[in-house]
């Protein structure tokens, strides 16, 4: 487990095989969501097989859905809508969330009071209960279910991000700064983001997954991602019917949620002690 | 109980009263939120001016929405949930006899979950490093990282389809027989126990050891105390605040579970009729589902801290 290449190890840093695999495949879902529509064999609407619930052949090789349409395709064609929907979110929450959070810890004071109470208060509503009441007010186009998400798991990321700065606030050099007369923004871009980067970049890791799950899970009840577009969990929910032959069409797309959010948990597990808790 | 715990104790309370408000404002903002003016939504294409005017007032829509806002929180302290838009009976009386079977899974699957992950939490934390430990902490990830969604269909899969032990779905009415009962009921609570153990192994295992790494641990086993003995005579009081929180939290992960095998497993219970009123945006059946669930939740995370408030041993006097 512990054995690492020679160059990494000569910086500090101490990687596992374990790590490097997940890295991997996370790096391959990556690039099939950037490249994946130009290596599928098949439109994704169309219908390419007599029978429904095709099982696996060499013309198929993840079989056909309920309408007969490759499942190669499909997936790759999810690919871009499960992880780009989820990064677009978790960029959104997390910065917001940072940025909050620093504030909230270097001004201090009323706001930081009432600005906690209140983000508390939301992160005591269960996610998928605030993600179907959000989707029952405002709807579930795409743009809107970014933003939905962010919103989610904004106060998360914000009580992460206000526990890391309380504790840099104190350090003497930002007190230096704050004698020197430096203005809030200048504390917060200068003094704290570049002590609390890795911290914070393992955080977006592990809410990567939170939401992937949530996006997921939102989709399957058919109330995320709609037609014509499908997400990984959309693709479940309507091939669910295929559940009782044991259709290779429900069970590939379970099987890529889990590769990778299972790949980025280990990930994160496995990052070098150096990065992850640098200040922590 | 002292001065001090009581103190400890209502300010927690307290908070858990101030959340609550927030919740239900934030509740209520976000399905004010719906664009469009909900009586010419429900009238449809009979709207006449005179009958949307007519309903506006009625449903109380001309008046400002803090003055809605109070009104609809008024009504539900005393019990008045609203009426559903979708079919037009009280709220209260769709939730009712849903709500019973909703805690009933919930029920059974803590009856069994709350023992059987509390013993593996605390045994993997006593045998940290072990085969045994790493086998299960493996199993836990997985299980934690994967959708709810996945682990039923892989039970539908493995017990239903492969084994053909059970039916893939669950009807809650006709049973007739303990035996049927249990059929019934077998895969929903399968499939929650799963996630729901998962949490909570995790979670006690994690301030077990936090607790068996304190030197006073280490001093009692120095002293010849059996690993037995200082597990349970020494650690475990300690951990007793912990594992409670850990257990509540991870209870509250029913709530997240529920939703999903409910739909799945067809299950006749409040998540599934919430998740079927927002695909209809049936407004205050939504209002009323979540205000139950954040009550729900909110009472076991505070239990969880006023246990952990009272089992403090530095606070008996």
């Amino acid at each position: 487990m512990a054995v690492s290449p020679l160059s990494m190890r000569r910086l500090g840093y101490h990687v596992t095989w374990t790590g490097i695999l997940a890295a991997l495949i996370v790096l391959f879902w990556a690039v099939i969501a950037i490249i994946g529509p130009s290596l599928m064999p098949h439109d994704p609407g169309e219908i390419v097989d007599f029978d429904y619930f095709g099982p696996m052949s060499k013309a198929l090789w993840f079989g056909s859905d309920y309408l007969g349409r490759d499942m190669v395709s499909r997936i790759l064609m999810g690919a871009r809508y499960t992880v780009g929907i989820s990064l677009a979110a978790v960029c959104l929450a997390c910065a917001s969330g940072a940025l909050l959070g620093m504030t909230a810890a270097v001004t201090g004071g009323w706001f930081d009071t009432l600005l906690s109470r209140f983000l508390d208060a939301l992160n005591s509503i269960p996610s998928k209960l605030f993600g179907l009441v959000m989707v029952a007010a405002v709807g579930s186009s795409i743009p809107v279910l970014i933003l939905v998400l962010a919103v989610i798991y904004t106060p998360g990321s914000y009580r992460f991000a206000r526990a890391l700065a309380v504790n840099i606030n104190t350090m003497d050099y930002v007190t230096v700064a704050r004698a020197r007369g430096e203005r809030t923004p200048y504390l917060i871009l200068h003094e704290i983001l570049p002590n609390m980067t890795g911290p914070v970049l393992a955080d977006i890791g592990l809410r990567f997954v939170f939401i992937v799950l949530l996006l997921s899970g939102l989709s399957f009840l058919g109330l995320g991602v709609q037609p014509p577009y499908a997400d990984w969990g959309s693709l479940v929910r309507e091939n669910i019917g295929g559940l009782p032959f044991g259709a290779p069409a429900v069970i590939i797309p379970s099987l890529a949620i889990a590769s990778l959010t299972i790949s980025v948990n280990l990930l994160i597990d496995n990052l070098p002690v150096k990065i992850r808790d640098r200040s922590a | 109980m002292n001065s001090q715990v009581l103190r400890l104790v209502m300010g927690r309370l307290g908070v858990a009263a101030v959340t609550l408000l927030i919740v239900s404002l934030v509740v209520f903002g976000a399905t004010q939120m719906l664009p469009g003016d909900v009586a010419e939504i429900l009238l449809g294409q009979a709207a006449t001016p005179e009958a949307v005017a007519g309903l506006r007032q009625a449903m109380h829509l001309d008046q400002p929405a803090l003055w809605q806002y109070g009104h609809w929180l008024w009504g539900l302290a005393q019990g008045d949930l609203g009426t559903s838009y979708a079919n037009n009976m009280p709220v209260a009386q769709l939730i009712g006899g849903r709500l019973v079977n909703t805690l009933r899974l919930a029920a059974v699957t803590a009856a069994i979950a709350v023992p059987l992950a509390l013993t593996l939490g605390i045994t993997c934390a006593m045998y940290r490093g072990s085969l045994y430990d790493r086998v299960v902490s493996a199993g836990v990830i997985g299980v934690i990282s994967v959708p709810e969604f996945m682990i039923a269909t892989l039970a539908v899969l493995i017990f239903a389809v492969w084994l053909k032990w059970l039916p893939a779905l669950s009807l809650g009415n006709d049973i007739s027989s303990i035996g049927q009962m249990l059929r019934a009921f077998a895969m929903p609570v399968i499939t929650l126990l799963c996630v729901i153990c998962a949490q909570m192994i995790r979670m006690t295992r994690a301030a077990m050891i936090s607790v068996l790494d304190s030197p006073y641990v280490e001093m009692a086993l120095l002293k010849g105390a059996s690993r037995p003995r200082m597990v349970l005579h020494h650690a475990l009081p300690n951990a007793v605040g912990p594992i409670v929180n850990a257990v509540a939290l991870s209870l509250s992960y029913l709530f997240g579970g529920v939703i999903i095998v409910e739909t799945v497993f067809n299950y006749p219970g409040v998540a599934r009729l919430m998740v079927d009123s927002v695909a209809t945006r049936d407004l205050p059946l939504i209002q009323a589902c979540a205000m139950i669930f954040c009550i729900g939740y909110l009472s076991l995370i505070t239990f969880a801290d006023v246990i952990a408030i009272l089992s403090n041993p530095r606070l008996r006097k």
